[in-house]
């Protein structure tokens, strides 16, 4: 007769991993625990001896050393120790010594290895150090979402009506007209089929070569004045962005927000399947993102926008809900202020006329990097054309800024306490005086300067001339990559933000033991994070500004191994959805959404994942003092 | 240990074991117990980190040996060292009819759970064998030595002897009622609770649901860990801590 430790068993079916485990497994396990009482101040596990049990704090508090006698975790009740020596050859890794009076439940290892072989989530827990068990937590969310799932081909109703490239714009908008469709495919018809297998009809065997919208017959060819007879080749737009028939729903969604763009012809392969529409998804998702950026264009006013404040909060707790993924919800919400710029650059230009000269208004830090989340200031700049001369222009371009920045700032994007907008005059320059500073914060980097590179090197074009930005994109990706004494010095203010080592009770506990009551994840997890993967990416030479596309772009360089940055991946991704999901929480609870987060709000699931997400962030800062050791020296800057 | 605790130990006139076994196993009539006799106890002066022990819990029907039951016994094997769930042993047994069940609510065994269980003598055998060659460690040692010794006079014809480490005891050794002093009464200090639950909480030990045979003999087992580990050395001599 099997004897029920219905203690035992409760207590370890409330804490992970044997919180995945099915009762009667916790039934079978419970009556192979032992157990033992030690005393505040016992050695529980020393370095290299024999190991032959997984540890269980039942209560008490038991703290874990690396093996040069630094701290590497304090636990407390429901935490594990001992399984790295198990898992490898029974031999103690991280010795382990009570810190408060402690009951242990020790689990013999046959039973450990039992449990690790029978069941993937006990095993996914204890088997790699950080990794594994953040890919887990990441991966679940990932496949939890149903944005994801759903292929972008389900919401093509038809195939795509076209007309050869060779048409009239008369014979376009005939056809447009007689199908009832507000776009047209333009195809090459001297592209031959290539799969001659399929059966559709042979127009939609051939290679797309362009899109033309009842929007573009407004504004390009009645607003123009063409006659009927021009080619459709001439008005259309060429190679127009599309999706692959596989590619997910909430991607097509992002493409949309991101280009505002309101078709979108989806192909298989090169061949055109069908062209998906706004009201599509709108129809397929009625609170999205996108209805909310269709509504961010029809304001005519400031005050109008500002009315869609409770909306994009709304929209940002709905997509975590369906649990977006962090790289998903950053992007949508950098759409979101986009396009919240950009209609007020539409505004602004409205009420003072056209510009004087060219411009490019530019977004920086995590707008750029597609980052943003519901709690942010702006930062932006304006770039204008050489030949700008001040005493002509400025007057017009400080209004528009003014117009801008204020008008951000009334939507909820408040003002950058650094003064980092297109407001003050040093951040309104023209191109030449742009490459200027670059070339100086390269070449010659002091403190103030770096802090300028590290928001100013993650850049993007919002409105105007996107050809301004990319020049200096250039002139960055070729310039930093070669100077070494300023990546550096940007690898050494990357350092100047550190991880906490992980949570121990109700507290947030730092490397060198002491408690705190809170924690800024973005300051001490998310910040640091995208700060050194900003100099690896400037050291590789890319010109991706998102942080997980600037990782695609260091793992193509043999720069840091591949695991290294699939953990960095994991790391961000994970840190950036905690920081989501509590933004979330305070909106739910009719708090001021903000960075911090109260160790009590977190669960234990989530602080072993953040305590591994520390970790990663921690070697890799160690990673970072490695490959540029010069700063051993200078640190104190 | 102080002088004074020890005085007070040896007040009791706790037997020597192994002589008292070795005598009974010659006396003893039924061949359950002589089995156990046989296998006899420790000596005197084994240190306590050398003895096998067992802690021992039951749930009765009410206080008196005379008037209530055995309901449930629960037996965990340990030593200083380890508490071992493997080895542990539970049984719920039916009292004899003429004794009542009120208490049954008390405790978390139904009326359906004790009319499916067999009666003590059942698992007597059983019972015995693992207490075999064990000291054995109990909270309040009236109620465990009382109950057994009356279950078997009734089912056996015979009572038992066995020695046990009893942790209220020892509660009580190390925070002796302090009745005189005039510091204490000054100050109004309340007395200690010896209880298995207060005893616990004095050493950081978590709070389990009570009144279930097993649960129970697991927080003794834990709590003589505690204790030895606290206030005593682990090689103390067992005859300083038995009765």
């Amino acid at each position: 007769m099997q004897v029920e430790f219905i203690e035992i068993r409760d207590h370890l079916s409330r804490f992970p991993p044997f919180d995945g485990l099915d009762e009667d497994v916790l039934n079978d396990v419970a009556p192979q625990i032992e157990i033992s009482y030690v005393r505040a101040g016992t050695d529980i596990l020393q370095f290299g001896e024999d190991s032959h049990y997984l540890y269980y704090v039942r209560s008490g508090a038991v703290e874990i050393y690396r093996r040069n006698g630094d701290l590497y975790n304090r636990l407390t009740e429901g935490d594990i120790f001992g399984h790295f020596g198990l898992l490898r050859d029974n031999k103690v890794r991280f010795p382990a010594r009570a810190i408060e009076d402690s009951l242990l439940y020790l689990i013999p290892d046959r039973l450990f290895k039992q449990l690790c072989d029978e069941h993937d989530s006990f095993a996914d827990f204890v088997e790699a150090e950080g990794q594994s068990r953040l890919k887990t937590a990441v991966d679940t969310q990932a496949k939890a979402s149903e944005l994801m799932k759903i292929k972008v081909r389900k919401l093509v109703s038809r195939t795509p009506v076209t007309a050869p490239m060779t048409a009239t714009i008369r014979e376009a908008a005939g056809i447009m007209t007689q199908e009832s469709v507000s776009s047209l495919v333009i195809v090459d018809p001297e592209s031959g089929p290539a799969e001659t297998s399929s059966g559709p009809a042979p127009a939609a065997q051939q290679v797309m070569v362009g899109i033309i919208t009842d929007r573009d017959f407004r504004t390009r060819v009645v607003a123009e004045g063409l006659p009927a007879q021009t080619p459709v080749s001439e008005v259309m737009t060429g190679h127009p962005i599309t999706m692959q028939a596989d590619d997910s729903v909430f991607e097509a969604m992002l493409c949309m927000l991101r280009n505002n763009i309101h078709h979108l012809p989806v192909v298989h392969r090169r061949r055109p399947i069908g062209v998906i529409n706004l009201s599509d998804i709108i129809k397929y998702e009625s609170q999205s993102s996108l209805y909310l950026v269709n509504n961010i264009f029809n304001k005519q006013s400031i005050k109008d926008l500002t009315r869609l404040l409770p909306d994009v909060r709304a929209t940002f707790v709905r997509m975590v809900n369906e649990e977006a993924s962090a790289q998903m919800v950053g992007s949508a919400m950098s759409s979101i202020g986009r396009n919240f710029t950009q209609r007020l650059l539409e505004l602004a230009e409205g009420q003072l006329g056209p510009p004087p000269v060219p411009y490019c208004f530019m977004a920086l830090g995590s707008m750029a990097r597609d980052e943003q989340l519901i709690v942010s200031d702006q930062d932006n700049a304006l770039i204008l054309d050489d030949s700008f001369v001040p005493e002509q222009h400025d007057a017009y371009f400080l209004q528009l800024a003014t117009l801008v920045s204020d008008g951000l700032a009334a939507c909820g994007y408040t003002y950058c306490k650094g003064g980092i907008m297109a407001t003050n005059s040093k951040w309104r320059q023209p191109l030449k005086v742009w490459k200027n500073y670059f070339n100086n914060w390269i070449e010659r980097p002091n403190p103030e300067t770096l802090l300028n590179s590290s928001i100013f090197f993650d850049l993007d074009s919002v409105y105007g001339e996107a050809e301004m930005v990319e020049s200096l994109r250039d002139l960055l990706a070729e310039k930093a990559s070669r100077n070494e004494p300023f990546l550096a010095a940007m690898a050494r203010n990357a350092l100047n933000r550190t991880p906490p080592l992980g949570f121990f009770r109700t507290f947030v506990m730092e490397k060198d033991g002491e408690q705190k009551n809170v924690i800024n994840l973005k300051r001490r997890g998310t910040a640091p994070l995208t700060d050194l993967i900003r100099v690896h990416a400037l050291a590789c030479g890319t010109k991706a500004q998102n942080s997980f596309e600037r990782l695609d772009a260091i793992a193509k360089t043999k720069l840091m191994p591949p695991e290294a940055i699939t953990r960095l991946r994991y790391a961000l991704e994970f840190l950036t959805s905690v920081r989501i999901r509590h933004q979330a929480m305070d909106i739910d609870q009719d708090r001021e959404p903000d960075n911090n987060i109260e160790p009590e709000m977190v669960t234990t699931a989530e602080r072993h994942n953040l305590k591994e997400a520390f970790q990663i962030l921690s070697n890799a800062q160690k990673f970072l003092r490695y490959r540029y050791p010069s700063l051993q020296s200078t640190r104190a800057l | 240990m102080t002088e004074r605790q020890r005085r007070s130990a040896q007040a009791e006139h706790t037997p020597d074991w192994r002589t008292l076994f070795a005598s009974l196993a010659r006396t003893a009539r039924h061949p359950h117990l002589v089995k156990y006799y046989q296998s006899g106890a420790v000596a005197a002066d084994t240190p306590l980190d050398e003895v096998p022990l067992m802690a021992l819990d039951m749930e009765t029907t009410g206080l008196d040996p005379k008037k209530h039951a055995i309901l449930s016994i629960g037996l965990v094997p340990m030593n200083l060292e380890r508490i071992r769930c493997q080895g542990s042993l539970y049984r719920v047994v039916k009292p004899p009819s003429e004794l009542s069940s009120e208490s049954v609510a008390f405790h978390r065994i139904t009326h359906s759970d004790i009319e499916a269980a067999p009666p003590l003598a059942e698992v007597l055998e059983e019972l015995l064998d693992a207490m075999a060659g064990k000291v054995m460690v109990v909270h309040y040692r009236n109620i465990e030595r009382a109950f057994l010794d009356r279950a078997l006079q009734h089912y056996l014809g015979e009572g038992i002897h066995f020695p046990v480490i009893d942790t209220m005891d020892l509660e009580a050794r190390i925070h002796p009622r302090q009745k005189t002093g005039l510091l204490n009464w000054l100050l109004r200090r309340p007395p200690e609770s010896i209880r298995l639950a207060d005893s616990r909480r004095r050493y950081g030990l978590p709070q389990y649901q009570s009144h279930h045979a097993l649960t129970d003999a697991l927080a003794t087992a834990e709590l003589l860990q505690a204790q030895v580990a606290t206030h005593f050395r682990t090689d103390i001599a067992v005859c300083e801590l038995w009765r």
